[in-house]
């Protein structure tokens, strides 16, 4: 089948950040100064992306593309809009970063590309195995980025880990197919609630829908497959770890969203249930194990397996009022997220060394601006209103009350309260503390605007939520 | 304009952070006027809300509603009655008190200091305006934010801990109300035609209906949070170290304001939002509001420090507007309004007058004092009067609140008994006690130390400071009908709903709320 236009068009956004990664393999080998062209054709290969994505927000009706292997839509161009935004404040974040740590740092900026199109392929999926293409293409770009700094012992263990665990959970993910595609006569994901009603062998659909949820368990890394995350989100170059943990989270959320959508949990009231007992022990043992980290890179890693036991409770809630909470956490947990890891990469020291609560002492004093900026995030983070974090806190609790789960949002607001003590201990220690010997931040321009526009983004989408929320409502 | 009149009151503050932000971090004698200003202006905006409020009305006035987050029905909704009225006039009044109280002590990291007082008082003024839960819940968590940072920058010796403490103390408590308004608001959503809602006055005739077994739980966790924050023995362990760590002026505004922010959550949310729960848990509440009468009066007692002492006398003066609340009487509850503002005022005054003598001399235990009234005849002078008013002499402001409070819970139907009036009445005693007798230790007897017979007396700022509050200490005990008028037809208007609906619950099984719907059995 040859693609038409309109198919090629369905999925230009895709083409564009695909076809830009492309580009600066070539440039990087081809062109004398290609090194330094490439952070700039990132930037505005996924600016172009962004703005080809825009158009197809208020477009409510998904249509597919390709004999219905993807789907287009206000769904789809929501997400791809948010591993735009997480790719674009990575590469601001990484511009003098990587070339102050990694001298060679050849095509670092493709890979980011490549990973920002494995991310939109799994959001336009509308088939597994395209799911599970964009996820292969995701992760291996991963696996690359995390080991990025070759120098260090850190990053390469990051790099072995993910990769082994990875693509152990890989398996996990396609065996399920496997099972689902047995089991249903199809991998299409269009009409896929209503083939799972009345099968044969509920059983083998049931065990393949839990092994494609261990998968995406693993990739958005909550308990019990959150093993990886400490050790490759501290190992891994920050600028990495802040695009990881949030484009990477977010594709992975993306899956939970496409594959167990609201009709298919709800006809499968087990695995709902295990679900909402993975996003509590999530928020649980995430919160709990932050609360004794001294490296705050560590500190944030621990505490994005809370995060992603919050995000969880919104699908498990299966309800508009959860998924729409989903899209509103993933867009705002971007920001606060990449804008806490960006904070973190202008003030550790890029010899490797891990960042603690200590050297941060006093911060508030040397630079007024980074401590406050950080002051945000960590107040989002811990959902304080107005930021934008406690938005997307309310509304995937909603969701989960509104579907009488709510022993799982009393949870989550309980766990939320141990979250606020080690986010704040951030803020004591810049603010209340002073240490002569602390760390200032680094002068990057580029990484500063980055974190910036991070936290008015933030402010806004707390004071204004429903520019967000109205774009949500249209995706479901 | 007059119709913007809460907004304008609301964003003033706001605005005046805003600009003292942008204003040079030298500046620091701009930076306090610019300050000063804002919150003036938002004291005299509040007098003329004052002069424009309805005292003969109960329902809510200067209503603002503007859509803020229509997919989840949620609305910019504000709105007053009489009691929430007086508390945002205490509140802006206590603001420019406070921030002309540090005009000296604080000098470093003046210009975020300014700014944060300014965002506490929006914040709070925002608490006791709105009228949609969720903007509600906005305000109420915001405004721990400035006051986690006056206490944990501007703080005393321990003021990280105090920070920390208070902050997830507080934090704890309000989640759970944040559950239980998500829960009403999906309630409110199952009932037939409902729609999700967070509206304060569409819950208040919904609310009420909620089966028995569940009302509980909701006035549980609304009751924790306020509980928490007012503080009502024995959540109150995060209170004494709050106000010991806090600068001066954030004491006063923590003891002045922030805690009548739990009281006024029990008054607009539980008793009218949940009245079954609150008829089945009045007794316990008010044996505890006794009990932190008499507890707090005791520790007081004890206390070597003049400013710890203040604090727990704080937890004293607060159980008695608990009881006062929980009478459900008119007298009661008007009482407790009164006696609001009045441990705002009296309390407000004595952290002040702490912090004047700290200043001087950096030390605020009682045994380094002694024969003080012979250097500091005016500062002896101001620290009787206000100790009086918080003794509860006739003739200040204290006894108008505590008589009416004694008097509301004697006769309350709802207590049943007058004994909770007579074990309340001995903590007027004790206040009696532990006040004149540290009085006694600090300004009475021998000046035996050096440091102390140098003292200079108070400057004209400090008397500039508390004259205002004088003035109305003596106001409220001369004549308090200024005030109490226009609070009475909002307490007249509560009770009355409460008696209604007791009454209703006597004619039958009825209206005792039973097998009511529940969120999501629609689907």
């Amino acid at each position: 089948m040859n693609p038409s236009m309109r198919d090629l068009s369905a999925i230009a956004p895709l083409l564009i950040v695909a076809g830009t990664g492309i580009v600066a393999v070539l440039a990087d080998s081809v062109v004398k100064r290609g090194r330094s062209l490439s952070p700039v054709l990132a930037v505005a290969g996924l600016a172009a992306a962004i703005a080809f994505s825009l158009p197809a927000l208020g477009d409510p009706a998904a249509s597919a593309a390709f004999g219905g292997m993807v789907r287009t839509g206000a769904f789809t161009s929501y997400l791809t809009l948010v591993f735009c935004v997480s790719g674009l404040l990575s590469v601001l974040l990484s511009m003098s970063y990587i070339d102050e740590m990694i001298p060679e740092r050849g095509e670092y900026y493709a890979l980011i590309l490549f990973a920002v199109s494995g991310m939109i392929l799994m959001a336009s999926a509308w088939d597994l195995v395209v799911f599970f293409l964009g996820l292969e293409l995701m992760s291996l770009s991963f696996y690359i980025l995390a080991g990025f700094a070759r120098g260090r012992m850190t990053s390469n263990e990051a790099a072995l880990k993910y990769f082994l665990l990875g693509a152990f959970a890989t398996g996990f993910l396609l065996y399920g197919i496997a099972l689902v595609y047995g089991a249903t006569g199809s991998t299409s994901l269009a009409g896929f609630p209503a083939r799972t009603g009345g099968l044969h062998q509920p059983l083998l659909l049931l065990a393949g829908l839990a092994l494609l949820m261990i998968g995406l368990m693993f990739k958005v890394g909550s308990v019990p497959f959150h093993m990886w995350v400490p050790d490759v989100y501290e190992g891994a170059p920050t600028t990495v770890t802040a695009f990881m943990s949030t484009g990477g989270k977010a594709a992975a959320f993306s899956g939970f969203l496409i594959i167990f959508a609201p009709p298919v949990l709800i006809a499968q009231p087990a695995l709902r249930d295990v679900l909402a007992v993975v996003a509590a022990t999530s928020m649980v043992a995430g919160n709990i194990i932050a609360l004794a980290q001294t490296s705050v890179k560590r500190m944030l890693a621990y505490s994005s397996i809370a995060h992603a036991g919050y995000i969880l409770s919104g699908v498990v809630a299966a309800n508009p009022a959860g998924s729409n909470g989903v899209l509103f956490y993933l867009m705002t947990y971007t920001m606060m997220n990449a804008g806490a890891f960006g904070v973190v990469s202008l003030l550790e020291k890029v010899d490797g060394s891990m960042l603690t609560f200590d050297e941060c002492a006093g911060l508030s004093r040397r630079s007024p601006l980074v401590a406050a900026l950080s002051a945000v995030f960590m107040f989002s983070l811990a959902g304080v209103p107005p930021l934008a974090g406690f938005f997307g806190k309310y509304y995937v609790f909603a969701g989960a009350v509104e579907a009488h789960y709510t022993w799982l949002a009393i949870v989550g607001v309980l766990m939320s309260v141990v979250s606020a003590y080690y986010y704040l201990r951030l803020v004591v220690v810049m603010y209340f503390n002073d240490n002569p010997g602390g760390v200032s931040p680094a002068a990057r321009p580029l990484g500063l605007a980055a974190v910036i526009i991070a936290a008015i983004a933030l402010t806004g989408f707390g004071v204004f939520p429903s520019i967000l929320l109205g774009l949500g409502a249209r995706c479901f | 304009m007059e119709q913007h009149i809460l907004s304008l009151i609301l964003f003033t503050p706001m605005a005046g952070a805003l600009v003292v932000a942008l204003l040079g971090r030298d500046a620091s004698r701009l930076i306090k006027t610019v300050g000063l200003l804002f919150s003036l202006l938002a004291l005299g905006l509040s007098v003329w809300l004052f002069l424009l409020f309805d005292g003969a009305r109960g329902d809510m006035q200067c209503v603002e509603i503007i859509p803020w987050i229509p997919t989840l029905n949620v609305s910019y909704n504000v709105g007053i009655d009489g009691i929430s009225l007086l508390l945002i006039v205490l509140t802006t009044f206590l603001t420019p008190i406070a921030l002309l109280a540090s005009w000296e002590s604080v000098t470093a990291r003046l210009k975020g200091y300014v700014a944060l007082m300014l965002l506490l008082e929006a914040g709070t003024l925002g608490v006791f305006m709105a009228l949609d839960l969720f903007l509600f819940y906005v305000f109420w968590e915001f405004m721990l934010v400035p006051m986690y940072f006056i206490i944990g920058i501007w703080g005393g010796q321990e003021r990280i801990y105090a920070a920390i403490k208070f902050f997830l103390y507080t934090m704890a408590g309000s989640l759970l109300m944040l559950v239980a308004i998500i829960w009403l608001g999906s309630y409110a959503a199952s009932l037939p035609g409902g729609a999700f809602t967070t509206d304060l006055l569409r819950l208040y005739a919904i609310a009420p209906g909620i089966p028995m077994g569940i009302q509980i739980w909701m006035f549980l966790a609304f009751t924790l949070s306020f509980a928490i924050k007012v503080p009502i023995f024995p959540l109150h362990t995060w209170l004494p170290d709050a106000h010991v760590q806090a600068p001066t002026a954030g004491s006063v505004i923590l003891a002045g304001v922030l805690l009548k922010m739990g009281t006024y959550g029990l008054i607009r949310f539980c008793l009218p939002l949940f009245p079954y729960a609150t008829f089945r848990f009045l007794p316990y509440l008010a044996g505890l509001g006794i009990v932190g009468i008499i507890y707090g009066a005791l520790v007081s007692m004890v206390q070597p420090d003049i400013k710890k002492l203040v604090a727990y006398s704080s937890v004293s003066h607060l159980g008695f507007v608990v009881l006062g609340i929980f009478a459900l009487t008119e007298e009661g509850m008007q009482g407790s309004v009164i006696q609001m503002i009045n441990h705002g005022l009296s309390t407000g005054a004595l952290f002040l007058l702490v912090g004047m003598i700290y200043d001087r001399r950096h030390t605020r235990l009682i045994k380094d004092f002694g024969g003080l009234a012979r250097p500091m005849p005016v500062y002896a002078a101001f620290f009787m009067i206000v100790m009086l008013s918080s003794i509860g002499l006739p003739g200040l402001n204290g006894f108008v609140g505590e008589f009416l409070i004694l008097l509301g819970s004697f006769r309350s139907a709802f207590l049943g008994s007058p004994w909770y009036a007579i074990a309340a009445s001995s903590g007027v005693v004790l206040a009696a006690v532990y006040l004149l007798w540290s009085y006694q230790r600090i300004f009475f007897g021998k000046n035996e130390r050096p440091e102390n017979q140098a003292l200079t007396d108070l400057n004209v700022r400090e008397i500039a400071v508390l004259v205002p509050i004088v003035l109305f200490i003596v106001w409220i005990g001369v004549y308090p009908g200024t005030f109490l008028a226009k609070s009475a037809a909002s307490t007249k208007q509560l009770i009355h709903r409460i008696e209604e609906t007791r009454r209703g619950s006597y004619a039958g099984a009825a209206i005792e709320p039973g097998h009511g719907a529940q969120p999501g059995d629609r689907r």
